[in-house]
């Protein structure tokens, strides 16, 4: 129904498409274009902080492993065996050892993939099975950078590099870590894992979506804020109300924080200001900042504020609270989200402790403002299918032609940053010009 | 007042009924003040505040969530969920009046619907309880999911 030709079809300056989140067909192009040509989050390096110790994931719809080889360096492989296909890696992390080897018929493999050793290997003497694919061992994908600690993979062989896929926008990163006195996060424990019945596309876009936390959240928020009032308003406020309570905050904060917006559909809201700026200070953590960074430096760092950073295709991180939220697409109509949370090395666990509150309160499946997000989505899913109206609206403050060529900063509630991920879209969903190496393959096996 | 094993068993029943039906004044009101209702996220986990739970929460927070339930924008409760607990008889782990302690242990099938979608869930409850005032109270309550590590819709009332 729809080619890499035609899709781009689908995305209008101001206005997509429905098929764009419910078409089975879209899904198929986004697995084989886009999230092959896009840099994908993995995972992040203390989550295999041994050598030999394996996490398994996937991109898109790929399954991959992500590990740390004898080299010290973090490997992505595809979890397949060269053999017959069966997973090399079942569980969701462990520790291998010195290589891989395959339950089925012990092929084994080195912590980089190449191939170590095949049983009764005088079984393939002469039949060529040193010119095969299946002789290399497993596969690793198309390239693997490792930013301050989080991995991140480009399944295609050749295409856009790290940096210019991301360029300024690892500023957000950069504060993540830097928050750290040691410059350094640590994961902490396994993600949330919540299943959602709608397209991933939805999950992003509400990230920088500021017009529905007064209104979607106004049974969990504003239920905060009136049982708080009814109890007098005691001072101070726990760690809960200062995490909920503004997320009733008026439509003029959110104007006012803003949104800035890069190149290849990354972008950020609380350019200003954020639902983070008024969290209490915890004891001893300024003075670590002070004593790692300078007292200059360490209030440039704790001075930002950033809401949500997304990056293209499918993750956004909270800067101000060390958590990075992955929208796994399964299918056109279901996408699983992991919310993992980092500690600050060498800070404060109270620290640590809010963000975890964070992560469960809001994120959770069991969380009361999660539920209504949900419900949003699932509504919107299902609403799609109604025939009356092809088109959905993605144009609150749209000037016309926009360059999203340039980074930009914008009043708090555009949906400049929604435009900016379908520019992206229609770009990384075009077919990558061909690679050089498989083409000299095709041309010799001619 | 010193409870029987009895009286524990019967007070653990009972709670599960008023979950059912929806008597949240009634639950919230069996609680101690600094009481905490801990659901860890990971199997046999031990820390429950400095990695994420699925639920971790004091009063506040416990009274937030039933009050919620009832509020006339809350979308996800648009229709209202359901939910019913089959519980296996308690364990009682601990019967210490000198220290006002008492631990039991408790199996139980968790069943939540709402519309056409229905999920069970087994689990395990650790009621704390203690006497206070002549009567029976929670001072802290761990359910610990079968399958808390799995991937979850909502799951929107109290299992």
């Amino acid at each position: 129904m729809y080619s890499s030709e035609t899709v781009a079809d689908l995305v209008q300056q101001h206005q997509v498409h429905r098929d764009i989140y419910t078409s089975p067909a879209v899904y198929r192009l986004e697995m084989q274009n886009l999230y092959r040509n896009a840099w994908v989050f993995v995972g992040h390096d203390s989550q295999v902080a041994k050598k030999g110790d394996y996490y398994t994931t996937q991109i898109g719809d790929q399954p991959v492993i992500m590990v740390r080889h004898s080299d010290n360096a973090v490997y992505v492989l595809y979890n397949r065996c060269p053999h017959k296909g069966t997973k090399i890696a079942i569980d969701r992390e462990g520790n291998t050892g010195k290589f891989f080897r395959c339950p089925y018929h012990a092929w084994s493999f080195k912590t980089n993939g190449c191939l170590l050793a095949i049983p009764l290997k005088k079984g393939y003497e002469g039949t060529g099975l040193d010119r095969t694919e299946s002789a290399k061992g497993l596969k690793p994908v198309g390239a693997v950078t490792n930013y301050r600690g989080f991995i991140f993979a480009r399944l295609a062989e050749t295409g856009i590099s790290f940096e210019d896929f991301f360029g300024d926008s690892l500023s957000s990163l950069d504060n993540m870590v830097d928050r750290s006195p040691a410059g350094r996060l640590e994961v902490a424990g396994p993600p949330l894992r919540y299943m959602h019945k709608c397209n991933w596309k939805m999950l992003v876009e509400n990230q920088t979506d500021t017009c529905h936390p007064m209104v979607a959240h106004e049974s969990s928020a504003g239920t905060a804020v009136k049982i708080w009032e009814e109890m007098g308003n005691p001072e101070p406020r726990p760690m809960a109300m200062q995490i909920i309570a503004p997320f009733m905050s008026p439509y003029e904060f959110f104007e006012e924080m803003g949104i800035r917006t890069w190149p290849n559909g990354h972008g950020h809201t609380g350019v200003h200001h954020s639902i983070h700026s008024d969290y209490s200070a915890i004891p001893g953590y300024w003075d670590a900042m002070v004593e790692s960074y300078g007292e200059e430096r360490a209030k440039e760092i704790l001075g930002e504020n950033r809401h949500n950073t997304v990056y293209f295709p499918n993750i956004m991180i909270k800067g101000p609270i060390q958590q990075l939220r992955n929208f796994i697409p399964l299918a056109a109509d279901r996408t699983l989200v992991e919310s993992w949370i980092y500690r600050l090395v060498d800070a404060p666990d109270m620290l640590l402790a809010r963000t975890a509150m964070y992560n469960r309160m809001i994120n959770a499946p069991t969380s009361i403002v999660g539920h209504d997000d949900l419900e949003m989505y699932e509504r919107a899913q299902e609403g799609l299918a109604a025939d009356g109206l092809d088109w959905v609206n993605i144009q609150r403050l749209w000037q016309g032609e926009e360059d999203f060529s340039e980074e930009a900063v914008e009043n708090g509630t555009t949906e400049r940053q929604m435009r900016n991920q379908f520019d992206a879209w229609v770009k990384f969903m075009a077919p990558q010009p061909a690679d050089p190496q498989q083409m000299a393959q095709v041309k010799a096996a001619e | 007042m010193t409870p029987s094993h009895a009286d524990l068993i019967d007070f653990i029943y009972a709670e599960a009924r008023m979950l059912d039906e929806g008597r949240y004044d009634e639950w919230l009101a069996l609680w101690m003040p600094e009481g905490i209702y801990w659901m860890p996220l990971d199997y046999k986990q031990k820390d429950p505040d400095l990695v994420t739970s699925l639920m971790h929460e004091d009063q506040f927070m416990l009274r937030l969530r039933v009050e919620r339930l009832n509020g006339q924008r809350t979308f996800s409760q648009k229709p209202k969920s359901r939910c019913h607990h089959v519980i296996q008889r308690p364990f009682v782990d601990l019967h210490d009046p000198d220290a006002n302690r008492y631990v039991t242990n408790t199996s139980m099938h968790y069943v939540e619907t709402r519309l056409d979608e229905q999920f069970l869930l087994a689990l395990t409850a650790t009621h704390e309880l203690v006497v206070a005032d002549g009567a029976l109270r929670i001072a802290n309550k761990k359910v610990e999911l079968l399958n808390s590590d799995a991937a979850f819709g909502n799951i929107q009332l109290l299992p």
